[in-house]
């Protein structure tokens, strides 16, 4: 049996509408499949896996997936929740019922004490399908209202590499800038440090990763950085 | 104050801007230029300059404009009032109104309606200057503008017109051209899909000079999409060069 | 929706304004990069483009004949019109311009016209009958605070760069001959607006100062430093001395912004 090749070479940019490869080949992320043939279907970096033409895209928007931890913002206070922009298509909901741990009396609880427009909440998504908005929930440990730290956002492919392999890169920022740092599945990432200046140093660190994900040795240049910015910072207290 | 010229085409077959028959105007093209929107473009095709801008896809509000199974486009085309030779009211025109529709249908193939839902996306179209030809390099633009705000397609769709001037079928007619020659056939494709989204006509031709427009048009919308695709690649490219640099 | 600030944010902006900072690092009373395009629009007899941060104003002139007011029969006629674009910012709708809009082109309006930065009497073509109309169109492309400072300079900015094709009357009608004559402009206004946050003053707020903050105060400047347009805004208040404190900080960032632009 004779396999055709693809048409690109490893990690190319393509743009939509590129056809990437045809014959006995399937149709991966952000690809499609039309009479035979396999097309980019958004911009990004092209990539075979086995029989499975892939493309990592560089600019996406996030679609809600059953499970996910996101970090979202109250928009409005409703009779029975709130509604939730979580930088996605779709509004999320979280139930009254939800936050408070005991039954929701509409006429005795007043929902904007509890959460009101503005506030910044950690969410996991509960459900979610094609005819309905996803639903959150912050009944579990880790889960809540944001009072502190900063936030920044990435386009959502790039939170694995931000993450690394195995957690590599995420705990050497971590451990470099002494931040706790909450990353939203949905691109939205929480910032917590001792000081603004050790939240400003970990948000630089993680710009650098989102700009330059697709170069390699990038974990090792990411923790070099940040030892040499905390040794300037170190240099001008002295001074 | 201007003077009809008495013809369009010299004998030597070069058109009053210089240009031969089957010669493109200048594209230049730009992605993410609007910090706001979701997705930008911004093109100068001859002298036209137009900007894109994309929201979206976000829920619509109302409702009612939203449909249960697929994803809906809203596109607003809008000349600014200092675009034309005579100042134009900023008030949509009747134009205006159908070129938003018509620019609408030509970009709605070329997108996975389907994968969302209840959504909707706002294509906004600002032509900042105006020579000929706006509607064509606002959908190049719009296209782009649609890839940058991330939304999965099928492909870019990309616009050129041809048309007729004197007895001479050339490609590309800019205002004075539109104005004063026989026929103007604007056509958007996608190009790796083969697929015509966009086909108009104004004026009158022969069912053989037809075919040579469109055939021209078409091979002019070709050398457009190369510019196309430079331009969101240069995007990102340049930060992986920096990269490498390091 | 997804121009909300958060609450965490909304704070950290108070509280970095009490420290006298910003977030983007600039004090109290410093303005953003202001770089300046102009001529840029060919077609329209004058254009500029200001980019003041990421905010950025276009404004076009067009130069038409038309009819003078009655009331000003020898006197060229200035109309300024503003659009907020919806491709400018998420809450920006398309349709009919709002409060917002045309609350700036009267702003604009105001400035250009009582420092005289036109030189009307200068634009009669045959009194009571003909004289040229000046429309100065403002297009923000994008949104990000103080769309009033970026929109005046820009208007000023496109004024100095308007030409108007010459012209001769040929039995009492408009002949058009070659050449060009720069617009006749008598001063080169420019608009400072300061914000509040609490009791702080800042200058030039951006987009999300602009939420936080209850009010604002636009003053234009003329050559000769005096105030010849103000315009209060927002839901909040100003102590009477802010007012005049406000009147001379004006000044200092007026002539600062006049001396780098080279007007």
């Amino acid at each position: 049996m004779r396999i055709m090749p693809t048409y690109f070479e490893k990690k190319q940019l393509v743009t939509p509408g590129e056809l990437l490869a045809e014959g006995d080949y399937l149709a991966g992320e952000n690809t499609y499949l039309e009479d035979k043939k396999i097309y980019a279907a958004r911009i990004g970096l092209a990539d075979v896996d086995n029989k499975k033409v892939n493309v990592v895209a560089l600019r996406a928007f996030y679609v809600p997936k059953m499970g996910d931890i996101v970090i979202g913002t109250i928009t409005e206070v409703g009779f029975n929740g709130w509604s939730v922009d979580i930088k996605s298509p779709y509004t999320a909901l979280l139930r009254a019922s939800d936050v408070l741990s005991r039954p929701f009396k509409p006429q005795n609880d007043e929902l904007s004490q509890v959460l009101n427009a503005g506030d910044l909440i950690v969410a996991k998504i509960a459900s979610y399908d094609r005819a309905h908005d996803p639903q959150l929930t912050v009944g579990e440990p880790g889960l809540g209202k944001i009072t502190r730290g900063q936030i920044m956002r990435v386009t959502p492919t790039k939170i694995p590499r931000v993450i690394g392999r195995k957690g590599s890169m995420i705990s050497t920022i971590k451990q470099e800038t002494s931040c706790q740092i909450i990353l939203g599945l949905n691109g939205v990432i929480l910032v917590t440090g001792k000081t603004p200046e050790d939240e400003e140093l970990a948000m630089m660190a993680i710009r650098k990763i989102e700009e330059e994900s697709h170069t390699s040795g990038l974990t090792d240049r990411i923790a070099q950085l940040l030892k040499e910015e905390k040794g300037k910072r170190e240099e001008n207290k002295i001074e | 104050m201007n003077e009809k010229p008495e013809k369009l085409i010299d004998k030597k077959g070069f058109r009053l801007d210089g240009r031969k028959a089957d010669e493109l105007r200048p594209v230049k093209l730009e992605v993410g230029v609007l910090p706001n929107a979701d997705g930008s473009a911004y093109i100068e095709h001859g002298k036209n300059k137009i900007l894109a801008g994309v929201f979206g896809p976000k829920e619509m509000h109302p409702k009612h404009l939203s449909l249960p199974d697929r994803m809906v486009i809203r596109c607003r085309y809008h000349m600014a009032p200092f675009s034309v030779q005579e100042r134009k009211s900023p008030a949509p025109s009747r134009r205006e109104v159908e070129l938003s529709k018509v620019i609408r249908e030509s970009l709605e193939p070329s997108v996975f309606l389907e994968l969302y839902p209840r959504t909707g996306i706002d294509v906004f179209i600002e032509v900042l200057q105006a020579d000929g030809g706006t509607r064509c390099a606002s959908i190049t633009a719009a296209s782009l503008a649609i890839a940058d705000a991330g939304i999965p397609m099928r492909d870019l769709v990309v616009a050129c017109a041809a048309g007729k001037v004197d007895d001479t079928v050339v490609l590309d007619l800019y205002d004075a051209e539109d104005k004063l020659g026989a026929a103007d056939v604007p056509v958007a494709i996608m190009p790796n899909l083969n697929a015509v989204t966009l086909l108009q006509m104004d004026g009158i031709l022969a069912p053989e000079e037809f075919e040579n427009a469109v055939n021209m048009a078409i091979e002019g919308c070709k050398k457009i999409y190369a510019l196309q695709k430079e331009a969101l690649k240069n995007k990102y490219t340049i930060t992986k060069e920096e990269a490498e640099e390091e | 929706m997804s121009s909300l600030v958060t609450r965490v944010r909304l704070k950290q902006i108070e509280q970095m304004i009490e420290k006298g900072k910003r977030l983007d690092g600039r004090g109290l009373n410093d303005y953003r990069e202001i770089k300046v395009e102009q001529g840029l629009i060919e077609r329209a007899e004058g254009s500029a483009r200001v980019l003041l941060g990421k905010t950025d104003v276009l404004v076009g002139i067009k130069v038409e004949t038309g009819t003078p007011f009655p009331d000003t029969p020898n006197e060229g006629v200035q109309t300024v019109n503003a659009e907020l674009v919806p491709l400018a910012s998420p809450s920006f709708e398309p349709g009919p311009p709002d409060e917002n809009s045309i609350e700036l082109a009267r702003i604009v309006d105001r400035g250009i016209r009582e420092s005289k930065a036109i030189d009307t009497g200068k634009l009669c073509i045959e009194p009571g009958k003909k004289v040229f109309v000046v429309f100065v169109d403002v297009y923000v492309l994008n949104h990000d605070g103080n769309l009033i400072d970026a929109s005046a300079i820009a208007a000023v900015s496109a004024l100095m760069n308007t030409k108007m094709p010459n012209y001769e009357i040929e039995n009492g009608e408009l002949k058009i001959k070659t050449g060009y004559t720069s617009l006749p402009m008598k001063s080169h206004p420019v608009t400072v607006t300061v914000g509040k946050i609490g009791s702080n003053l800042i200058v030039d707020p951006w987009l999300e100062e602009e939420q936080v903050m209850d009010a604002r105060m636009s003053m234009a400047i003329n050559d000769d430093g005096n105030i010849c347009a103000i315009q209060k805004g927002g839901s909040g208040y100003f102590t009477p001395q802010q007012v005049i404190e406000i009147s001379k900080l004006v000044q200092e960032k007026a002539a600062a912004i006049r001396k780098k632009l080279g007007w």
